[in-house]
């Protein structure tokens, strides 16, 4: 079966951020993403998802390899200073690479 | 000693529960759900009241407490940042928390007045609503000042779609349109759940709250004296204002706990987008991990006698 590169870009951040961030990704150029919700801790303490405040998200896009840069360099001027924020992207194999 | 309300019993046996690193955790979904309810319940008793009131006789109650919110994190800034040696985006932020209001401390006084046949103004709800904003603004001017570029017109849009607001505009709305008969068959989930859901809130809020307290350690003395005088004082304000606007001794001590409550709902929401920089840590210890706790555990019992004293004196 023939498949194609592309780049899984997660980020895992506040809820808080939701909306600001999936703007963000479409005005980038990102095709779709997907929205889980999530809990954990790290150097901004727990995140529990009890409660409005410590809500956490998961986000990830599947998109060629500019995106991603360009995803990780804006994310990464806009919140990474303020914000439980981390990213990390990883290669992916699609099987329809016009999708992403 | 008088027996323990018991949604305040399930509020400490959260709080118990947390501090002893319980694995109890009510789902964020059971959460959300409980908060819906009772915004919407708190909404739908005011609307309910608005519609046998003119809107133009509340109208001078609605700008009277909007002062009230705008003035409070005025008073509590300089306290923040001179006292407690915050810094000014800090300091700001805490301010805007402090003069917001907990939808949560609401509706435990509520059901402290109801289970003690306390009358009290229905259309309280609506000043509720007027409080939760002022603050916020006052909050972010203080942090930044008029001319920086703070998105206005993104940030409103933010502040008044944020989910506590639209859930009691909204109550308030289906209340005011319905009236009484027609909201009877809702009335069992929205009243008669009233103080079971309610209670289970209460037992999640004291989960939160104790998870604050490990934050508590870090951030010292002041912040618990700060999250104790502040609402005594801001009592005292919101007392004394129920009292000029002529409300009765159960409504002078709502308004009295609105102006004692720290928002934990809205206000950090709209601040996390505002000011990034502001340490959400440092308004959420103070507000659920001292005041919370303070107007449930004491603060209610006590401005209900701040309220009888002031109307003996003043009345």
């Amino acid at each position: 079966m023939h498949t194609e590169a592309r780049t899984l870009v997660t980020i895992v951040t506040e809820s808080a951020v939701e909306r600001r961030i999936t703007d963000d990704l479409k005005r980038i150029g990102a095709h779709g993403y997907t929205i889980s919700e999530a809990r954990g801790e790290g150097s901004r303490g727990v995140r529990s998802a009890g409660w409005e405040a410590s809500s956490n998200i998961r986000i990830e896009v599947v998109c060629d390899a500019n995106t991603a840069d360009a995803i990780a360099t804006h994310l990464r001027a806009r919140y990474y200073d303020h914000y439980a924020m981390i990213m990390f992207m990883s290669e992916v194999r699609v099987l329809r690479p016009e999708k992403f | 000693m008088p027996s323990l309300d018991p949604i305040v019993l399930f509020f400490i046996l959260g709080l118990a529960a947390g501090l002893a690193r319980s694995d109890l955790r009510l789902p964020g979904a059971i959460y959300e759900f409980l908060s819906v309810v009772l915004l919407l319940a708190i909404g739908l008793k005011g609307g309910v009241e608005l519609a046998q009131q003119s809107l133009a006789a509340l109208l001078p109650q609605m700008i009277a407490v909007v002062i009230m919110g705008s003035l409070l994190p005025l008073v509590a800034y300089p306290v923040l940042r001179f006292v407690g040696r915050l810094s000014r985006i800090d300091s700001a932020a805490v301010a805007a928390h402090y003069g917001s209001v907990s939808v949560g401390t609401y509706a435990v006084a509520v059901a402290w007045l109801v289970s003690r046949e306390v009358s009290f103004e229905e259309h309280l709800p609506l000043l509720l609503v007027m409080l939760e904003v002022p603050a916020i603004v006052v909050g972010i001017l203080l942090a930044r000042g008029a001319a920086a570029g703070t998105d206005w017109k993104r940030l409103g849009h933010e502040v008044f779609l944020g989910k506590s607001i639209v859930l009691l505009i909204g109550g308030l709305l289906i209340g005011w349109a319905a009236g009484p008969a027609a909201l009877k068959p809702v009335s069992n989930l929205f009243f008669g759940l009233f103080h079971g859901v309610l209670a289970l809130f209460l037992l999640e809020m004291g989960l939160v709250a104790a998870g604050q307290i490990g934050s508590l350690r870090r951030h010292g003395l002041f912040l618990v004296a700060f999250g104790v005088v502040f609402p005594l004082f801001g009592a005292v304000v919101g007392g004394m204002l129920g009292l000029l606007l002529g409300l009765s001794p159960g409504g002078t001590m709502l308004l009295a706990t609105l102006a004692a409550s720290a928002s934990y709902i809205a206000v950090p929401a709209a601040l996390r987008l505002a000011l990034p920089a502001a340490n959400p840590t440092l308004s959420l210890t103070a507000s659920l991990g001292v005041t919370f706790p303070f107007n449930i555990l004491v603060g209610i019992p006590l401005y209900m006698r701040l309220a009888e004293t002031l109307h003996s004196i003043g009345g």
